[in-house]
């Protein structure tokens, strides 16, 4: 478990941040530019300082302003990924990786050659750090920052600096990373869509506080994520286990709350789990189950609650049997429906997004867990 | 040799000699106090930074006589050197190192103040996440970094002190063969009747030797940018 209650008040600023998470998992921090993410992962980081509250890792006080513990921070063991890389330029890349190697304490639960493996570091090695591009910098940073054998790794922005051809590049690594290794992270993004990828809690902060924190499929429904990312980014976030392929339609079949979706997903192994994404806009309501029409996704379910968006839409939630659904639907439409709580209604799926594969903690590999 | 007279073969080495003993004597007080003047906060940091940078303004005369008055036989740490070590500095080419090093103290930490003021401090907290305490940071990220501009620093004082004249002359004298570096031996020339060969070959000497301290000194500037990546 992380547990943060930090407090940092300057003339122009404040950062109230409160929020847990279990371990191993990945927490995103997310907001607008500018509303106090990077001032929070350097506090937990240590490279600045809180003027009161605690961080709690795995059992372990890192910082209690109350009984005065501070671990200075090349004793917190916390892997920090910096968006500019920070690659030391008088060093070559082994020597980088090598760097934090040397310093790492014991018990190391992942090797110099795990890591290079992982991150497909091998023809970087004799390389000098200029002579890299911005994608392969990022796999250095997060492979020096791995080394170190730590038990929080910190990313914050690590693909802000780069361009869409280079974020697709070091995105699935660090899904490997998520995967393979379990390590918790504390990813720090203004992208929802790396989010979505990457993310198995969401801390939503604003103006320097953290205004919402929860597992991302619940926090997908609520209004603080909405102010951020948009009427039209608005949307249900599920992990769907799959089910198998339907041998007439070639869609696999996954499981969405009682009902069963039909995606495009070759890839996908029955028994695995995927993330989906469904748009609110995407989903239209009926009060009778439909007929006639070419959307084939239909899911049976209770209208939860009714929240308007903005002066002509509403955001309709809808319990489709442990899992919930949004849709976003005009104001007459709601009258007329007569919808309201408890209310039984059909969804209907226009689209659903695939997102990657859902973080299971079952699925840590042969390269072991963190003693301890 | 060969093309060099006796005399100018000697001072020639005893320039060389007390300007290369200035740089070491230097070059751990240099980036020390330039370390405290870039990162320090401490009450008297603006004290500290004006008597480095007083053989800038001051004439060298004063510098000299100064040391006279703290390092001469009578002086308090001459005195208490002589008497505990046996080391005599004034008339001494010691005494001609330390009057060297003084002057040449000031342009040693301005150029290694600027290279610290441009370390990329991110780089040192990078250290410090993977597990570099202090004196590791400093071993490992700091010095490196700044190595260029030590050395920059080095060269520009070498060359600086291989010409110091006003400090050395009214510290430890001008003897031949002890204290009399090139400037001192031109100076010398200078006042005999017919010295004037002898004083242009010196002076050719002492701008040959400033010419390549000066070149040595642009490529390790160089080697800073290319390093800091401008």
């Amino acid at each position: 478990m992380l547990r943060i209650r930090l407090q940092k008040r300057r003339a122009n600023f404040a950062l109230d941040a409160e929020f847990e998470m279990p371990t191993p998992g990945v927490v995103a921090l997310f907001g607008r530019s500018g509303c106090g993410k990077s001032t929070l992962v350097n506090i937990i980081a240590g490279l600045l300082r809180a003027d009161s509250g605690s961080i709690e890792l795995d059992g372990r006080v890192l910082l209690d302003t109350a009984t005065g513990t501070c671990v200075a921070p090349e004793a917190r063991q916390i892997g920090y990924v910096f968006q500019d890389t920070r690659l030391f330029p008088h060093l070559g890349v082994e020597a980088n990786l090598r760097y934090a190697e040397r310093r790492a304490h014991a018990p190391a639960f992942v090797s110099f050659d795990a890591v290079a493996n992982l991150l497909d570091l091998g023809p970087l090695l004799p390389r000098r750090t200029h002579q890299l591009s911005g994608g392969e910098k990022q796999r250095i940073a997060i492979g020096r920052a791995l080394l170190r054998q730590p038990r929080l790794l910190l990313l914050d922005e690590p693909l802000a600096s780069l361009d869409a051809a280079r974020r697709d590049e070091v995105l699935p690594y660090l899904e490997t990373l998520r995967d393979q290794l379990a390590i918790p992270m504390v990813y720090v993004s203004h992208q929802f869509d790396e989010v979505l990828r990457l993310a198995t809690h969401l801390v939503i902060m604003d103006a320097g506080a953290t205004v919402a924190s929860g597992e991302i499929g619940e926090m997908s429904l609520q209004a603080p994520l909405r102010a951020i990312i948009g009427p039209d980014a608005v949307g249900a976030v599920i992990d769907a286990e799959v089910l198998g392929t339907d041998a007439s339609s070639g869609l696999q079949r996954v499981r969405v709350g009682r009902g069963e979706l039909a995606v495009l997903a070759p890839s996908a192994t029955p028994g695995a789990k995927m993330r989906l994404q469904i748009l609110a806009r995407d989903v239209i309501v009926a009060t009778e189950e439909p007929h006639g029409l070419s959307v084939r996704n239909r899911l049976r379910g209770t209208v939860t609650a009714i929240v308007s968006d903005d002066a002509h839409a509403d955001l309709i939630s809808i319990d489709i049997g442990g899992t919930a659904l949004l849709a976003r639907i005009t104001k007459a439409a709601t009258r007329e429906l007569a919808l309201r709580p408890g209310v039984s209604t059909w969804a209907l799926i226009k689209s659903v997004s695939l997102r990657g594969r859902s973080f299971q903690s079952a699925a840590i590999t042969s390269l072991g867990s963190p003693d301890g | 040799m060969t093309w060099l007279t006796p005399d100018e073969t000697t001072a020639l080495y005893l320039s060389l000699n007390v300007a290369g003993r200035s740089v070491l004597l230097d070059l751990p007080i240099a980036i020390l106090i330039a370390w405290l003047l870039t990162r320090g906060r401490f009450v008297g940091r603006t004290a500290l930074d004006a008597i480095v940078h007083l053989p800038m303004v001051l004439p060298p005369v004063v510098v000299g006589f100064a040391l006279l008055l703290v390092f001469g036989t009578r002086g308090l740490i001459g005195a208490w050197l002589d008497r505990v070590f046996d080391i005599q500095l004034v008339f001494t080419r010691n005494g001609a190192a330390l009057a060297t090093a003084v002057m040449t103290l000031p342009l040693m930490v301005r150029t290694i103040r600027i290279s610290l003021e441009n370390v990329d401090r991110g780089l040192e907290d990078a250290a410090r996440t993977l597990g570099a305490g202090p004196l590791d940071r400093f071993a490992t990220i700091t010095i490196p970094l700044i190595l260029p501009g030590i050395l920059a620093g080095a060269v520009t004082a070498f060359s600086a002190g291989l010409g110091e004249f006003g400090a050395v002359i009214t510290f430890v004298s001008n003897i031949p063969g002890e204290t009399r570096t090139l400037p001192l031996a031109l100076y010398t020339a200078l006042q005999l009747p017919g010295g004037n060969t002898e004083a242009i070959r010196l002076a050719c000497i002492s701008f040959g030797l400033g010419l390549s301290g000066l070149l040595v000194s642009e490529w390790f500037a160089r080697r800073l940018r290319i390093r800091f990546g401008r």
